[in-house]
């Protein structure tokens, strides 16, 4: 009467342990991350006299690494992220004005100002697809340029805000003219914020994030709330853009009106393509790229610039939407079959 | 009081048929293939500039330049369309954002460096400029031709559109590609000759544009807005709805910039997004 045997959970795993691994699995370290961060830091050391180059390669990955969140997981356009970039500027550069010069409390309040932000522009955009979604998303970013462009009271107009004056961090660490403590501030909070963004995605609201981008008419037949996914995503990618614009604008002590252009959203979405899309760790090195490139080419007017970032985005999108980091695993992919035919 | 509201309600409708005239192109397309062309504000410009360039530098006369910059957009949009945009068609929206991005960025940059990133000069030809005296009304003549000769294009469109064997094949395929393509209408050529006729009135509009809203290298992207608000509110692919959202936003912005000017260019976000709130598909979409 023993006939049925009941297979004991060593040999069939459970569900849950299933979900364990697979979740294990695609939450490991990658090595491309690994090398990235090494090389952020070891950068620091070698470059010395490039140290607000490096800071500044950190917080524009940190932009991207938002707008990845919102483009690549949860799959929503948007021409006007650099909305929050600024909008954290703003406020980190107005506290600081009225007083508030602590800065790692800046840093936090700016990004809760552009998650509320966020949350309530998510209200409308939650509603939209196509055209309509991508105009919104665009409008509202030129809105707040002109915002700020005409509110010159508060915001300084074109002129920005500058001589801002931030205290020194943790009351002992003043920000000095070389930039040291600037980058290490910086690659502090990019990478906790990282981690964080690891975080999101490698859970099962990233999963759901995942899902709502590649079919959008299935997720919520399985019971995912959409509306709610992507009103949680656009804050999240909000929040976490705010406190990149904060950082710059304590770093460098100046917010300029740039902070919102058209322009910066427009690098966003090119830093991604470039890295690698839905990878987080690919805006980062995209960023790296973009920023590197920009420098080298400084002389270069930057209007022609923008000619020859248009030209790369129109030839990634054509002939390789996996972005360097994609084209990596490509070659690692390549090498391993070769060698395993070997 | 009556005299100034005349006086928005004429240049709104002038400003909304020009706003048409560069947004009825994308408004078709977009619905025909769900392509999202960011690039059409920026066919708009070419049309402007070659125009301006024709008038200024070869000297030809206003009228003339509408035809050809109308021609010379489509023709050079119409390339785009077959060696890119139609490898897009079937790919994510995100992928048709970032070409069109990408296009518009190469666009604003080449326009710079050929024609400087000033504003350009025209000097409209002397029945088009100035203003005649109506009664009370002093009526800008060129607003005034924007009116009869952009409303006869709005005519000709309309009625193309609705009354011709084209015109249904059009409506047939924004309502339904497939079911259409298996009546046996071809639809990728059907697709070609609706982007090359919307190409040629946003070109159109570009070149009629510059005399009331001048031509910088911003135009591309200054523009974008406002077409794609128009597309939105209009709802897919619909000529009659895409009509009566340009006529609204161009007299609600005239109306803006007279009564409140500091207030520049919200009021339009700010009513679009009070809009969308009650109408997400739209204002005129078909429910």
């Amino acid at each position: 009467m023993t006939a049925i045997e009941i297979p004991s959970p060593a040999q069939a795993p459970t569900t849950q342990e299933r979900a364990h691994r697979v979740f294990a699995f695609t939450s490991r370290w990658r090595w491309e991350e690994v090398a990235f961060w090494l090389a952020a830091v070891i950068s620091i050391v070698v470059f010395p006299t490039h140290l607000v180059l490096i800071a500044q390669v950190l917080i524009t990955g940190l932009f991207a690494l938002s707008f990845d969140l919102l483009v690549g997981y949860a799959g929503i356009p948007s021409l006007g992220h650099a909305a929050f970039f600024g909008i954290g500027a703003y406020t980190a550069g107005l506290l600081a004005r009225g007083g508030w010069t602590e800065p790692i409390s800046g840093l936090i309040i700016a990004g809760i100002v552009a998650g509320i932000a966020g949350l309530i522009l998510s209200v409308v955009v939650s509603r939209l697809t196509g055209i309509a979604l991508i105009m919104i998303t665009l409008g509202v970013g030129q809105f707040f340029y002109e915002a700020a462009h005409s509110a010159r009271g508060i915001t300084g107009g074109d002129d920005g805000l500058s001589g801002i004056n931030i205290a020194p961090i943790f009351g002992r660490f003043p920000f000095d003219f070389y930039g040291h403590t600037a980058v290490i501030y910086t690659l502090v909070v990019v990478f906790l914020l990282y981690l964080v963004a690891r975080r999101i995605v490698n859970s099962p609201f990233g999963l759901e994030l995942k899902g709502i981008r590649e079919n959008v008419r299935r997720v919520p037949a399985i019971g995912v709330p959409l509306r709610n996914r992507y009103m949680v995503a656009f804050t999240v990618a909000a929040s976490l853009a705010g406190v990149a614009g904060a950082l710059l604008g304590q770093i460098t002590q100046t917010v300029a009106l740039s902070s919102l252009d058209f322009n910066r959203s427009a690098a966003a979405l090119i830093i991604v393509m470039i890295g690698g899309m839905g990878t987080l760790i690919g805006a980062l090195v995209g960023a790296a790229a973009y920023m590197v490139a920009q420098d080298r080419l400084a002389d270069l007017n930057p209007v022609y610039w923008n000619f020859w970032v248009g030209l790369m985005l129109v030839l990634f999108v054509l002939f390789a939407r996996g972005g360097l980091i994609g084209g990596v695993d490509r070659l690692l992919a390549w090498v391993r079959a070769k060698r395993n035919k070997a | 009081m009556i005299g100034n509201l005349l006086y928005i309600i004429f240049s709104g409708v002038a400003y909304g048929v020009l706003l048409f005239l560069m947004s009825a192109g994308l408004a078709v397309t977009q619905g025909l293939m769900r392509f999202a062309n960011l690039a059409h504000a920026a066919f708009a410009m070419l049309g402007g500039y070659v125009a301006v360039t024709l008038m200024n530098a070869e000297g030809w006369p206003f009228l003339l330049t509408l035809p050809v910059a109308a021609l010379a957009t489509a023709l050079f949009a119409g390339v785009l369309e077959r060696l890119l945009f139609r490898r897009f068609y079937n790919v994510s929206q995100l992928y048709q954002i970032m070409l069109t991005v990408g296009l518009v960025s190469m666009s604003v940059a080449a326009v710079t460096y050929i024609w400087g990133s000033v504003n350009q000069p025209v000097r409209m030809p002397p029945y088009l400029s100035g203003s005649i005296t109506v009664g009370n009304f002093d009526i800008d003549v060129y607003r005034l031709f924007l009116i009869l000769a952009g409303g006869l294009v709005v005519w000709g469109l309309i009625w193309g559109i609705e009354s011709t064997s084209f015109g249904a094949k059009v409506r047939a395929a924004v309502d339904n590609r497939r079911v259409t393509a298996s009546c046996g209408i071809n639809v990728d050529r059907l697709f070609m000759s609706a982007f090359f006729i919307g190409s040629a009135l946003a070109g159109l509009g570009g070149a009629l544009a510059v005399n009331l809203v001048g031509l910088s290298p911003t135009f591309a992207t200054d523009f974008l807005v406002y077409v794609l608000i128009i597309v939105t509110l209009g709802g897919h692919g619909s000529m009659k709805g895409a009509l009566g959202a340009a006529l609204l936003l161009g007299t609600v912005d005239v109306a803006g910039k007279y009564y409140i000017p500091q207030t520049g260019p919200f009021i339009i976000y700010a009513l679009t997004i009070v809009v969308l709130f009650w109408r997400p598909h739209g204002l005129f979409a078909r429910a």
